[in-house]
């Protein structure tokens, strides 16, 4: 964002459509990109923790039915980060390609097609707005059942609607397309499932009706909040059904219709929430402290008049043929009046966020009434800020009910007193229990890596791997790159699978449990998993590039071409399928207790992925990827694989490593488990790879 | 040595050449009618529905003082989230996208090719059964009463083809065609615009368009075919020298002389035009003149170089001559 203050945006616009972006001198788009990627990956890896968390580290017995709504949201949108931001990492890292190194990926007097970008980036685009929103009424869905005071009704109808809307929001990219001349056929399927998100989203709106309804109302500002940002939400959700009707699409597509719309969703969907969340879980983060309700209420009124005032009036400044992103217009145009209007209520809009601010960070008195519920909410973040003590929480509790705090008599007292799991540690380590994935039962004691400075450098040289390249300075982006993988393994090394002092542990309540886990139970196992799930949708956007080339061109592979060299692409999926046998046999033959022959098969496996590595070098090697579109999605593709056989053979020589320093044993090689499920995918993408480069060109012309 | 401004810099800001109707409230054609009709049902529709649930969620927050059975409110969201919609929605589409194939039909006679250029349309009218294009630029001209199909591409970055008096958008990509057809029906002057961002002066990129009917525009067609017709006299024909001398012609067409550039926008008609670089300025005299000497104070970015050094008499002529073609 700060590259606006230094005229260094992005000059083709924050969607990028090539070629205008591609053409784009300056270091805007590069910005943008990397910058764009940076923020992917780390959302990726937050979305892995998220998931592996609400996965395997609930409380005991807490089935995936019993969980708190606010999880089930947050697993949801962990889902659809992990598929919805991968397809656009491909398509940085083509636009990368194209920008620095003149790979013609969208560029069609070289075969490539702009239109690969739009789909790759509304790919992403669309499930990144329920990405937004869903989060925000995980707040809504919080604050509404402590506000009516009871449980949600339907609780299982508004988890399957955030269900549905993370599936049906991978259905519905192509309406930000309807005026690219797609055939009727596709307009009139993306039309109807975008209607059909209607249907998840009412849903949830009259979950909340009906608990209210149900419910005895407690008037409160994080309710008037909610209120208001249904109030929003909903003309948003309205003038989204008739966008979604594709004729009417084509009349108000790039005009400031949407503008109105797209702000009435993410402001009732997203800010409003938030607001209502800061209000609601103020006392959590502060204990005995409360923000305003005069200036809360103050707050809302200047926001909500604010905004409508400035953002109703667009829709009718679209109607009236104002496209988006223009800078002048005449004065007969009639126009200049509304456009004001808008100006001027953000103004309002501006005012109510300093009251906000100020309401936010003035000091404040304790209130009157119980500190550490006041709302008297019946989960369990709740029960946290024991009396006199500075923990988090005593004990992990089993929770039977979807509402501990009202459903469960005494929980908060037996917490406090530590009668439950893990009320004390053995050796003085930080752990934790986890869990099986649906039941919830208890399954090993899972020792917690503690505070670390080099966590933070690991993080310093990411930034740096991808900062530099944004300015085309490429040396010290490697030696960035480089640490950064040295700081994560040292990491690794120190702190994780380290093998426990005893075998048992004993966690409280006549329960005792393993202190180490291996293969499917472990969390590490469940994080490769879903990291390679991301990564091979990833990989999948660029084989749909090729598919998408060969469909949307007569041209393609085009006659005469240089085609990768076959031998050497045999060579290199033979090569890597060994080494994918090899990792697997060592596995094995290690848990057997044959340490010696173990090391021996890893160090083969080493050696067999440097030769694959070599192999798909030389399969590509020959060709000019700046000349054709062909070209460069082979050696796209090359470069793709040959990235992740870095990422494979540190692993595999990790492994040899940790044998070797005693740090992984038969018994306790969870590391060894990791390798395998990564080479598992790494084997599969040599095989895709193979066949797509060596076989398809073929069989397509 | 830079000189200055001829004219009053106002005439910049006023972009004065606005003289159509650009709303889509507005429509003077088959389809826009058409869409207008589908807003105008489905925003009755979103007042009722707006209310209704907001009217809804007041009721239950503040008003209400009865407590309701959990299987009434089971009720409400199977009602309400489920049954409600899927009703709606089903008959919206079935009535919206019946709407499409209308819209999406191919034309009955003439034919426009446009393509996008930076930030400047390229016209090329072929009445049917014609062998060879008749070359224009930043104006259209089509009759009413007919449906007329537009061809559309670009010669270097995508923009969006736009008259909101006649129809919707259609996005413009280099190395595609895509195809929009429009039918007027009345006789008028509307204004179109780019709705695509395309670079600096996205804002800039207009024309206007002039429906005109069947015989008038059938006369108007015959003569947009013939050759440059310039006004006698004597500034006139000096401007016509200063243009050769100057080298317009290496990128610029005025059919019938030695002009027969290509890259920039045809001028063999330009002062029979409803507005001056690309539907921005009033095509008067002192605006061409302005324009030539300013191009890129008036366009930011534009490829044509701002003669900023030729001499007010040489300016004038030379408008003068512009002017006269018609």
């Amino acid at each position: 964002m700060g590259s606006v203050l230094f005229d260094s945006g992005p000059r083709g616009g924050w969607f990028m459509y090539p070629p205008l972006s591609t053409m784009d001198e300056g270091v805007g788009a590069d910005i943008w990109l990397l910058g764009l990627s940076f923020i992917e990956v780390a959302s990726i890896a937050a979305a892995v923790e998220l998931i592996v968390g609400v996965l395997k580290c609930r409380s005991p017995r807490m089935r995936v039915n019993l969980m708190p709504l606010y999880a089930w949201y947050v697993l949801v949108v962990g889902g659809m980060i992990l598929f919805a931001f991968p397809p656009l990492i491909a398509g940085d890292f083509l636009f990368e390609m194209e920008k620095s190194f003149d790979w013609p990926f969208f560029d069609p007097t070289r075969g490539g097609d702009p239109m690969l970008w739009q789909h790759l980036f509304w790919i992403f685009g669309h499930p990144e707005v329920y990405i937004i929103f869903l989060p925000s009424i995980a707040i809504a869905a919080m604050v509404v059942p402590t506000v009516a005071q009871r449980p949600i009704v339907g609780y299982s109808w508004i988890v399957l609607s955030a269900v549905g809307v993370g599936f049906l929001s991978f259905g519905l990219w192509v309406h930000h397309m309807f005026t690219t001349g797609l055939p009727n056929i596709s307009l009139g399927f993306f039309s109807a499932a975008s209607e059909a998100v209607v249907i998840p989203t009412g849903i949830q709106i009259f979950v909340f009706a009906a608990t209210l309804m149900v419910g005895k109302v407690k008037k409160s500002l994080p309710m008037l909040w909610i209120a208001g940002a249904l109030a929003i939400f909903t003309l948003g959700g309205l003038t989204g059904v008739m966008l979604a009707i594709a004729p009417f699409n084509w009349a108000v597509l790039d005009t400031y219709f949407v503008v109105a719309h797209l702000h009435y969703t993410l402001f009732g969907g997203m800010i409003f929430p938030v607001m209502a969340g800061i209000y609601y879980f103020y006392p959590f983060f502060r204990k005995g402290k409360m923000m305003s309700e005069t200036l809360g209420r103050l707050s809302f009124w200047l926001i909500f008049v604010g905004f409508n005032a400035a953002f109703l009036p667009m829709h009718y400044t679209g109607m009236m043929g104002m496209p988006r992103r223009v800078y002048t217009y005449g004065e007969s145009m009639d126009w200049g009046w509304l456009n004001m209007l808008s100006t001027v209520a953000s103004f309002v809009i501006a005012a109510g966020f300093v009251v906000f601010v100020f309401d936010l960070l003035r000091p404040k008195r304790d209130f009157d009434g119980p500190k550490r519920n006041p709302w008297n909410a019946g989960t369990l973040e709740w029960s946290h800020d024991v009396p006199g003590e500075s923990w988090g929480v005593r004990t992990i509790p089993f929770i039977t009910s979807r509402y501990p705090l009202w459903q469960q008599p005494q929980l908060v007292e037996r917490m406090d007193a530590g009668r439950f799991y893990l009320g004390d540690t053995e050796f003085g380590h930080r752990e934790t229990l986890v869990t099986s994935v649906l039941d919830a039962k208890p399954q090993h004691i899972q020792r917690v890596t503690g505070p670390a400075y080099i966590t933070m450098l690991a993080a310093g040289f990411t930034g740096g791997a991808f900062i530099f390249p944004t300015f085309h300075i490429y040396v010290p982006a490697i030696i960035c790159g480089a640490f950064a993988i040295v700081c994560v393994l040292y990491w690794l090394w120190t702190s994780t699978a380290q093998i426990p002092e005893e075998p048992m542990g004993d966690v409280g309540l006549d329960l005792r449990l393993p202190r180490y886990a291996s293969g499917s139970d472990a969390p590490g196992w469940w994080a490769v998993w879903i990291t390679m799930l991301g990564d091979a949708t990833a990989f999948a956007s660029l084989v749909f590039g090729f598919f998408f080339y060969w469909t949307a061109s007569d041209n393609f592979p085009p006659q005469g071409a240089l085609h990768a060299n076959g031998a050497m692409v045999v060579a290199f999926a033979v090569l890597l399928a060994l080494s994918w046998a090899a990792t697997r046999v060592a596995r094995g033959v290690h848990r057997g207790g044959n340490v010696g022959l173990g090391r021996l098969v890893m160090a083969a496996s080493v050696l067999l992925t440097l030769a694959g590595g070599f192999a798909v070098y030389g399969a590509v090697s020959h060709l000019s990827p700046t000349s054709h579109v062909y070209p460069a999605l082979i050696c796209g593709l090359a470069v793709w694989l040959g990235a992740h056989l870095l990422l494979g053979v540190i692993g595999q020589g990790y492994c040899l490593a940790r044998s070797l320093a005693g740090r992984m044993t038969p018994l306790y090689d969870a590391d060894l488990h990791n390798v395998t499920l990564l080479w598992h995918f790494i084997a599969l993408q040599s095989l895709v790879t193979a066949a797509v480069i060596g076989l398809l060109p073929g069989w397509m012309s | 040595m830079p000189q200055h401004r001829l004219f009053q810099p106002a005439i910049l800001l006023g972009l004065s050449g606005c003289v159509g109707r650009q709303s889509v409230l507005d429509p003077a054609g088959r389809d826009a009618s058409t869409l207008l009709t589908l807003f105008v049902v489905m925003l009755v529709g979103l007042i009722v529905l707006w209310v209704g649930i907001n009217g809804m969620m007041l009721f239950f927050n503040t008003l209400s003082t009865r407590r309701y059975e959990e299987a009434t409110a089971r009720k409400l969201i199977i009602g309400g989230g489920i049954v409600f919609p899927t009703l709606v929605i089903a008959a919206l589409l079935v009535w919206g996208l019946s709407i499409m194939p209308n819209q999406r039909a191919p034309g009955d006679g003439l034919r426009i090719k446009v393509i996008g250029e930076q930030w400047w349309w390229r016209v090329e009218y072929w009445p049917a059964g014609a062998n060879a294009p008749i070359i224009a630029a930043n104006e259209f001209r089509m009759p009413v009463g007919t449906r007329t199909q537009f061809d559309l591409t670009s010669a270097y970055v995508i923009h969006s083809f736009w008259i909101p008096a006649l129809g919707g958008q259609m996005d413009m990509f280099p190395g595609r065609e895509t195809m929009i057809s429009l039918e007027p029906l009345e006789a008028g002057v509307y204004r179109g615009q780019c709705a695509e961002f395309c670079g600096a002066s996205h804002a800039l990129m207009v024309f206007e368009v002039v429906t005109m009917e069947p015989d008038d525009f059938d006369a108007w067609l015959t003569k947009e075919a013939a050759p440059a017709v310039a006004t006698t006299g004597a500034q006139a024909q000096h401007g016509s020298e200063v243009f050769l001398r100057e080298g317009c012609g290496a990128c610029h067409a005025v059919r019938g002389t030695q002009a027969i550039g290509q890259v920039g926008p045809d001028l063999t008609h330009v002062g029979s035009r409803e507005s001056l670089g690309a539907g921005i300025l009033e095509p008067t005299i002192e605006n061409i003149a302005e324009w030539i000497a300013h191009t890129d104070d008036l366009k930011p970015e534009v490829e044509m170089p701002a003669y900023d050094d030729m001499p007010n008499d040489e300016l004038l002529a030379l408008a003068t001559y512009l002017r006269g073609l018609k």
